[in-house]
């Protein structure tokens, strides 16, 4: 990619090579591989427990621990479950996608300089 | 004991306007001071992007944890038990939406307004103009609720009632009062001096909650199961069906789906949020972007754990019957609470903290529009790019007066009305004519401007239609209009309907829309900015280079 010294940012021909670079298909592939499974996964849970809440209350009701029903204790793991998603994908964001942007981008910049 | 609570006002009115006019005091000191430093419309739209992640993550639970949610959803709890929860958690999993699609891609990409990142690799004009359009109308219905929640409180800390037979009575008033602070706060200090407000609202929005939950908690031996005990007993209507869903939303076939459309909505909403998302312009990298979307789902993911606790608490406490039948309705719970808990002065600092909330989340709508008019209206369309700086800079602070004005009669119309109600309508046209066109212009490379506009327009006008024809508006005992019923459309929450539609119209439109020459070089443009934050704006960046 040291080609991409000979342009600057605003002309599509350098982007364009930057996007077809291996370096970068493969930080895309790091991003989209978690992002969009984990979204799949968020949503379909939470779906699921807005369907139980609608259609099924009487299972909702259904007391676990004192007054604590199913309903109180699914609820409050959506809560649970949003701060672990959101930890692991900071984890996960810190170890594999920040460190190949930052290469892509000191590159092409240091590249310009 | 209801008595006490059915006299005009609650506690000492004239208590309640000290502790206010303290927290107004502090925050105009605080905003002149940082708005002397507002020269350029980085700083006035973006605070120079100087804020850290934290302070930002802090800004944005300001910024999002509105009336709604404080009053809306602890009355909603105490009032309907169940149901009530299910809004804050769809207000807090759609930030999963906001951390893993949307927030950092699109600190990369933009500059000031949703505008920029839509409008990326289309054509700018009708693209721009949609985005514009979009952002006036969210956040008009946003503002809508905010002042409605305004009269609402007032009624009952200073016994102001709602006057039906005139125009401008006491609550207007204070209405107009709310207007004039919030568009003082934004045209001297800017989008600096706003965030600092929203920090100061959020810290003492999350140490009151934190305060009062563990006041109401101690008063049941912190013992969760004993305080919904308790919350069951006081409610002789409903009794042990405030524990469980259905009370509200489990009457009929339609009511259920209303509910699940209601889920959607909240869920694919704040992702579309256009003074939610130009939050994340005001720090300096992609980085910081993550950073504070982490701060902000760890702060309002307490804060609506709080909100349980004082809704049911409120129940055990006040009682439900005492709660709807005060001035203000649901939306007087926590306030009601608070004078239970700690009498006039708890009362007072709780009912300044949730004015500061107010005020400060019509700060945040207000910049937001006005910027979005400026930026997108103004120098991108009319003055093709070429307008001056300052130029802009002065018409997003003309706009911010217009806002203001629109903002004080449409909430006098509004006033009465369920906040947490309201909000979820704003939600619904965000996620409706936002959402789809971001997504798809983030990650879809086939996608042009004929699919953002279809999408854009498409869900706007469907959503607000809908609303229109819905029984919100007119026809049932709760709706806006009581006297007249031109209502077709069976859910009150259009967002069944309107956000898949929206989806698919922005399919159909990039089907049926022209391939645009330049359109792969574009996209290339686009998702290298987005992931790699190569040639992102900085700190105090020198603006209008683009």
């Amino acid at each position: 990619m040291s080609t991409t010294g000979e342009t600057l940012p605003g002309e599509g021909n350098a982007f364009e090579r930057i996007q077809a670079s291996p370096e970068f298909v493969e930080l895309r592939r790091k991003l989209r591989r978690f992002i969009f499974p984990m979204s799949a996964v968020f949503l379909i849970w939470y779906l699921l427990y807005v369907l139980l809440a609608a259609y099924e209350p009487a299972f909702m009701s259904i007391k676990l621990l004192g007054n604590i029903n199913v309903g109180l204790l699914i609820g409050v793991l959506q809560f649970v479950s949003t701060f672990v998603i959101t930890t692991v994908y900071v984890r996960y964001a810190n170890k594999h996608l920040d460190p190949a942007a930052e290469e892509i981008r000191e590159r092409i910049e240091g590249s310009q300089a | 004991m209801s008595e006490s609570y059915l006299a005009a006002a609650v506690g000492k009115p004239g208590l309640n306007i000290a502790i206010f006019l303290v927290f107004v005091l502090i925050t105009l000191v605080i905003v002149f001071w940082v708005g002397r430093s507002n020269q350029t419309a980085s700083d006035y739209y973006a605070a120079g992007r100087a804020f850290t992640g934290t302070q930002n993550g802090v800004a944005i639970s300001g910024d999002y944890l509105s009336a709604a949610s404080f009053l809306g959803i602890a009355g909603a709890i105490a009032t309907v038990g169940y149901d009530g929860f299910l809004y804050s958690i769809g207000f807090l999993v759609a930030w999963l939406v906001a951390l893993l699609l949307v927030a950092e891609l699109l600190r990369n990409t933009g500059k000031f307004t949703m505008g920029d990142v839509l409008s990326f690799r289309m054509r700018q004009r009708p693209v721009r103009a949609a985005a514009a359009v979009s952002t006036l109308v969210v956040s008009f219905f946003y503002l809508l609720a905010q002042m409605a929640g305004a009269g609402g409180l007032i009624s009952l800390l200073l016994g102001v009632a709602d006057d039906k037979s005139t125009f401008f009575d006491g609550q207007s008033l204070v209405i107009a009062v709310v207007g004039i602070l919030m568009v003082v706060y934004v045209l001297v200090g800017g989008m600096k001096g706003t965030t600092w407000v929203q920090i100061i609202k959020a810290t003492l929005l999350l140490v009151g909650a934190a305060v009062m939950t563990a006041w109401v908690l101690g008063k049941f031996g912190f013992n969760l199961s004993y305080l919904l005990g308790e919350a069951v007993e006081n409610s002789p209507k409903s009794g042990e069906k405030i524990l469980g869903p259905g009370l509200q939303y489990g009457k009929s076939a339609i009511s259920k789906i209303d509910f699940v459309s209601l889920g959607l909505a909240l869920v694919l909403g704040t992702a579309g949020l256009p003074h939610i998302l130009m939050r994340f312009y005001t720090v300096p990298s992609a980085k910081e972007a993550r950073r504070s979307v982490v701060w902000a789902i760890w702060l309002i993911g307490i804060f609506y754990l709080f909100t349980l606790v004082l809704g049911y608490g409120a129940a055990a406490l006040v009682g439900p019957d005492v709660i709807t039948q005060a001035p203000g309705g649901a939306n007087s719970a926590a306030p009601l609470l608070a004078y239970q808990l700690g009498g006039e002065l708890l009362l007072g600092l709780v009912s300044a903290i949730a004015f500061a909330t107010i005020l400060a989340v019509v700060a945040g709508l207000t910049i937001t529009a006005s910027a979005s008019f400026a930026h997108d209206v103004y120098a991108s369309m009319l003055k093709k790019g070429n307008s001056a700086p300052d130029a802009e800079v002065r018409v997003a602070r003309r706009t911010a007066l217009v806002i203001g004005l629109v903002a004080v009669v449409g909430g006098i119309l509004a006033n009465g009305q369920n906040v947490a109600f309201l909000v979820a309508l704003a939600f619904a046209v965000a996620a409706s004519a936002n959402l789809p066109t971001l997504l798809y212009s983030l990650f879809w490379k086939r996608f042009n401007t004929t699919g953002a506009l279809y999408s854009i327009y498409g869900g706007l006008i469907t959503s607000v239609v809908l609303i229109v024809f819905s029984p919100a508006v007119s026809g049932t005992a709760t709706s806006m209009i009581k006297s007249a019923n031109f209502h077709w459309f069976p859910l009150s929450n259009p967002g069944l309907v309107s956000i898949p539609l929206s989806f698919l119209l922005g399919v159909v439109g990039t089907l049926v829309g022209r391939r645009e020459r330049g359109a792969e070089a574009g996209y290339a443009e686009m998702e290298v900015r987005s992931l790699t934050g190569l040639g992102a704006e900085r700190a105090d960046a020198v603006v209008a280079h683009h």
